[in-house]
């Protein structure tokens, strides 16, 4: 239906001056539009044969909308057609192309076979949820692919919609597929769960990131002073993870916005603090909760900690073990690691993680020493907080750490 | 609650602060027994004294000048500036001067200002009768600028302005000053400078918009419903400071964004809009930002079809949602 | 006869011996400041410089003839001897030269002697010519409706005089009677333009005809005529008579600033005669001539002055500058950006 006049929005067609099967000319009147403003004759914009009217006599159609389709005709035999069917990549066209009058030039590319292309929110929508689009089949102009079509398909569980005939052209092989060589794993429900717990947090939550270095030579030295006594006394040994949890408790006490949890129209700050602690077993990450974490004394927590991963690895732990918790402390470093982006564990606020504890030369005074350097970082939801909590949080825990000496 | 049309508001407004606020006064052209040309002020000058009620020389630059130094010295002015198209002599003070002294002198002097003026086509105007000057002064730190479109965000946003501590160009769209009626609170209230209101909720589209196009865009969404496309308007209400956060939270829900003013395209209010949106919420975008905007010509023209022709409508601005939704 | 003491009787109505020592010590003071800034420039330690060199006894003598806490001084940015003369400090006066983030007038943003001293009633100017007019007159205009016995001087050079905002402010200035006094310190050039292209009359108080106020002509150099001519103006203005606009001839005696070269557009001969003009000289002989300094006092004064200005600047450079956050404050009372 083309625009006839500055500010028509629709036409109404009046008659068809053709009918299925004629031929026109270019500009040989092909039907009567009746709009706000004018009634005319619309010419042909193309010479061909009728082969479908698409808005019947009386209705009303937005401007931009197809009113019927035309078979072109290839007339001049000197001037061989571009959309003669050349390429082997395309699939088997009717005799001649199908377009639908008026054209749009716009849309025609956008659903050339040579290239589809999806807009940002589309392209983030398919990394989130990790699908191929050339599966999915769009109802935006010309066919697009829109975030709409994207979701809904998402939300059906995954099923491709019924796709219009240009979509059915895609080779079915375009699905992600093993190809020799590769191996498959099944993906296993402890698997399963993570992922959609990390897809859930990392689509809701929206992450900030921080990270301080703190100098626990102090620290490293008390616990080579206490370590051998802790152990004769408390029967566990003496590892920096109670202790960063001391810390990070203490940080909490002082503010208890970390503590927290979003809750659309408001934000639950909560009184207990339960600390997970992230265990990593052969079939994946498990988090441990220690209740009350800040009414636990070092040695408490530290025989607790314990006693939680021992059940971990003994696949022991219950539902009541790994419920409630209301931040995660992870041990990230245990395995080498300097910095981490932890991934928050909805509905919690935040998630913090001790890294590997290393020797860098480290400027005192303006003088260079050696020290053992501790990255700690933090993922928070920025929902919940802003980075001034966030980084005065953070710098509590650090002076925490900072607070232990050989001497103390 | 009181059903009052957007002149009305105005000069509520103004009346009730005059009445709490000794500091505040009014210096304009013809604001005096005239009671300004669309009669806000009638019956000010009576009720306060010529004291309070300054009727100007025909004079721009002195009218905003005098109000900064009134403003430096404790008042609190409002100078109105008789039509948007005059306020070009005033440039200087308001951007080199009001909108620098808080700065310049690092808070030493303030400049407490609210410059009133009307704006906008839509009145057979013609060509200095009708311009939109918002763009010419949204990028102006320092300065503050309103464009309410209903009665109640006029009143409330006029309170705001002469309580603001900062110079507020206060802009109000000629055309709905007796087009737009509704409901005002009774008593003391204001809305705030800074926040946007969401003048319909959607989920298909976003509308961003202010002033007179507020209108024609919830009448153009209205009818969209009907087709079965949800539109969500956004009323800027302030420009500057802009409700970023409305913008982007509305852009995230419906990835669809159309902006629209009466204000030329290139440079305008859209502009910015836009580059915000592309620089945060760029990957929430599911189609490309579009704009309705007018035309880049110096200014409408008297006859009735260039004003037609350069200002949106309610239908042009609803066949670009159409167009947008279905991208 | 030239050292014969004259009678205390003689002495200019309002000036006790006292601060006609104070002003000549202002003024000494001004000269000193303004060579230091001068010197600073060319050794690099300050990127600009602008001095009142001439003008010293029209600002010193309009300072005196104002009720200081009581009335308000909208200056322009020749006004050292003014603004030194109304409350500014050495230390403050150099602050703004080294651009310190601690500069009372504008934490380090403008020009020096960009004066907004509100402790001293001394309001914000920029450097945009005769836009500070206007808001003078405003500020007159808010201390008559508050029925304050409250008087605004406001000055600028006879360049000023051509911009249209000027007019407009005399326009109102007039109509509403603002208790204002307008002191234009003409010293005939405008950066290089002399008078005769700003203007197609003798004197710039011919102007205040249009604007049915008194336009008086006093000698700028002269720091007792300036102070009476003002002063009348200022009590006239005080009683609610309206403003006066004062022409205080001056000269200048270096260049616009540092930036300037005079000798592109006056002969070293012209530039060398001014010399004759200097009101300090001729203040201090003025003061001998009528017993009221001696030549101990002179010296010690002098003293006293450039032990200040050296004690200021040392005091100054050693300050800190602004930082990048600096830049961001300020913006809007309600928080910093949009």
């Amino acid at each position: 239906m083309p625009q006839l006049g500055e500010t028509v929005t629709e036409g109404t067609v009046g008659r068809w001056l053709k009918k299925v099967g004629d031929t026109v000319a270019k500009y040989e009147p092909l039907l009567e539009v009746e709009t706000d403003k004018v009634a005319s004759e619309i010419p042909s914009p193309f010479a061909g044969t009728l082969t479908k009217i698409v808005a019947e006599e009386g209705t009303t159609v937005p401007v931009g909308s197809a009113v019927c389709e035309i078979s072109e005709t290839v007339t001049d035999a000197s001037a061989p057609r571009q959309e003669q069917p050349a390429t082997t990549s395309m699939p088997p066209t009717p005799s001649a192309p199908e377009r639908v009058a008026p054209v749009d030039r716009s849309t025609a590319a956008t659903t050339a076979a040579d290239g589809v292309r999806y807009s940002p929110a589309v392209r983030k929508l398919a990394r989130e949820h990790r699908l191929d689009l050339r599966n999915l089949s769009g109802t935006g102009r010309g066919g697009r692919l829109t975030a709409k079509d994207v979701l809904q398909h998402v939300g059906s569980g995954g099923q491709v919609a019924t796709a219009p005939p240009a979509q059915q052209r895609q080779p079915a092989a375009a699905v992600a597929a093993p190809e020799d060589g590769d191996t498959s794993m099944r993906v296993t429900q402890m698997r399963k769960t993570i992922a959609e717990h990390m897809v859930l947090s990392k689509t809701t939550i929206p992450h900030a990131w921080s990270l301080v270095e703190a100098d626990v030579t102090g620290l490293v030295r008390w616990r080579e002073r206490e370590k051998e006594a802790f152990k004769a006394r408390e029967g566990v040994n003496l590892t920096f993870l109670p202790i960063v949890v001391v810390c990070v408790c203490g940080a909490l006490r002082e503010f208890p916005t970390v503590n927290a949890t979003w809750a659309g129209d408001r934000i639950i700050v909560r009184k207990h603090i339960n600390v997970g602690i992230a265990v990593d077993i052969e079939e994946g990450l498990v988090v441990p909760v220690v209740r009350d974490a800040d009414q636990l004394s070092l040695s408490g927590l530290a025989r607790k900690i314990v006693d939680l991963v021992e059940k971990a690895r003994a696949r022991k732990l219950t539902m009541e073990d790994m419920s409630d918790g209301t931040i995660t402390v992870d041990n990230t470093g245990a395995l080498g690691s300097i910095a981490s982006y932890p991934i928050i564990s909805p509905p919690q606020a935040a998630i913090i993680t001790m890294e590997a504890i290393v020797k860098r030369p480290w400027v005192i005074n303006d003088a260079i020493a050696i020290r053992s350097i501790m990255n700690v970082c933090l993922s928070l939801d920025h929902r919940v907080l802003d980075g001034s909590v966030a980084s005065r949080f953070l710098q509590s825990v650090k002076q925490r750490l900072e607070t232990y000496s050989a001497q103390s | 609650m009181a059903v009052k049309t957007v002149l009305e508001s105005v000069r509520d407004a103004m009346h009730s602060e005059m009445v709490r606020d000794p500091r505040v006064f009014i210096m304009g052209e013809d604001v005096g027994p005239r009671g300004n040309v669309f009669l806000i002020t009638k019956g000010f000058l009576e009720e306060f004294g010529r004291e309070r009620v300054i009727d100007t020389p025909l004079a721009e630059a002195s009218i905003v000048g005098v109000a900064v130094g009134a403003a430096i010295a404790g008042m609190r002015p409002i100078a109105e500036i008789q039509f948007a198209d005059f306020i070009y002599p005033a440039y200087n003070q308001i951007v080199g001067e009001a909108a620098k002294i808080r700065y310049r002198s690092a808070g030493g002097n303030t400049c407490p200002l609210v410059i009133r003026t009307p704006y906008g086509g839509g009145v057979r105007g013609a060509l200095s009768h009708s311009v939109s000057v918002e763009a010419l002064f949204y990028h102006v730190p320092g300065l503050k600028i309103c464009a309410p479109s209903t009665p109640v965000d006029a009143q409330g946003l006029l309170v705001s302005a002469i309580r603001d501590e900062d110079p507020v160009l206060f802009l109000e769209h000629k055309r709905t000053y007796r087009l737009i009626k509704g409901e005002v609170p009774e008593g003391d209230f204001s809305v705030p400078i800074g926040k946007a209101d969401v003048a319909r909720v959607g989920t298909d589209l976003s509308v961003i918009t202010y002033g007179l196009m507020r209108h024609y865009a919830v009448e153009a969404a209205e009818k969209l419903a009907t087709e079965g496309v949800n539109a969500e308007v956004i009323d800027l209400r302030s420009i500057r400071p802009m409700d970023r956060q409305t913008i982007l939270d509305s852009v995230t829900k419906t990835r669809r964004a159309l902006i629209v003013h009466e204000d030329q395209k290139f440079g305008g209010i859209g502009a910015e809009v836009s580059a915000i949106i592309a620089e945060e919420a760029l990957f929430e975008l599911d189609a490309p930002i579009r704009r309705v905007c007018g035309p880049d010509v110096p200014s409408m023209g008297y006859a009735k079809e260039y004003e037609e022709a350069f200002m949106p409508s309610s239908e042009r601005i609803g066949a670009a949602m159409r167009e947008l939704a279905a991208y | 006869m030239k050292s014969e003491p004259k009678v205390r009787a003689s002495l200019p109505e309002g000036l006790s011996v006292d601060s006609l020592r104070d002003m000549y010590y202002q003024m000494v003071l001004t000269r000193l400041a303004d060579d230091r800034a001068f010197a600073l420039n060319r050794q690099g330690k300050i990127p600009f410089a602008a001095t009142c060199q001439g003008h010293e006894a029209a600002q010193v003598g309009a300072a005196f003839a104002l009720k200081r806490g009581v009335d308000w001084v909208v200056p322009y940015y020749r006004d050292t001897a003014l603004a030194m003369a109304y409350g500014v400090t050495p230390r403050e006066q150099l602050m703004c030269l080294f651009a310190r983030k601690d500069d009372v007038f504008s934490s380090g943003r403008q020009f020096p002697n960009h004066y907004s001293v509100p402790h001293c009633n001394i309001a914000s100017i920029s450097s945009i010519i005769a836009a500070h007019v206007t808001h003078g007159v405003g500020m007159a205009l808010a201390f008559k409706m508050r029925k304050q016995p409250v008087v605004t001087l406001i000055t600028f050079g006879e360049g000023s005089t051509s911009e249209g905002e000027w007019h407009e402010a005399m326009n109102f200035a007039g109509i509403h009677k603002v208790p204002a006094v307008f002191m234009c310190e003409n010293n005939e050039f405008a950066i290089s333009v002399p008078q005769k292209l700003q203007m197609a009359i003798a004197n710039v108080a011919d102007r205040a005809v249009g604007y049915g106020i008194p336009g008086i002509i006093c000698d700028g150099t002269d720091p007792v005529a300036t102070y009476l001519t003002i002063h009348e103006a200022v009590e006239r203005a005080r009683r609610g008579e309206g403003p006066t606009l004062v022409e205080a001839k001056v000269y200048r005696a270096m260049s616009h600033t540092s930036d300037d070269n005079q000798l592109t557009y006056r002969t070293a001969e012209e530039v060398e005669a001014l010399k004759a003009r200097d009101p300090i000289p001729r203040f201090e002989a003025w003061l001998k001539d009528r017993g009221l300094i001696d030549d101990a006092t002179i010296s010690a004064l002098k003293k006293k002055a450039q032990a200040a200005v050296d004690e200021a600047t040392d005091w100054a450079e050693a300050q800190p500058p602004p930082t990048e956050a600096d830049l961001y404050t300020h913006v809007y009372g309600s928080g910093p950006l949009s």
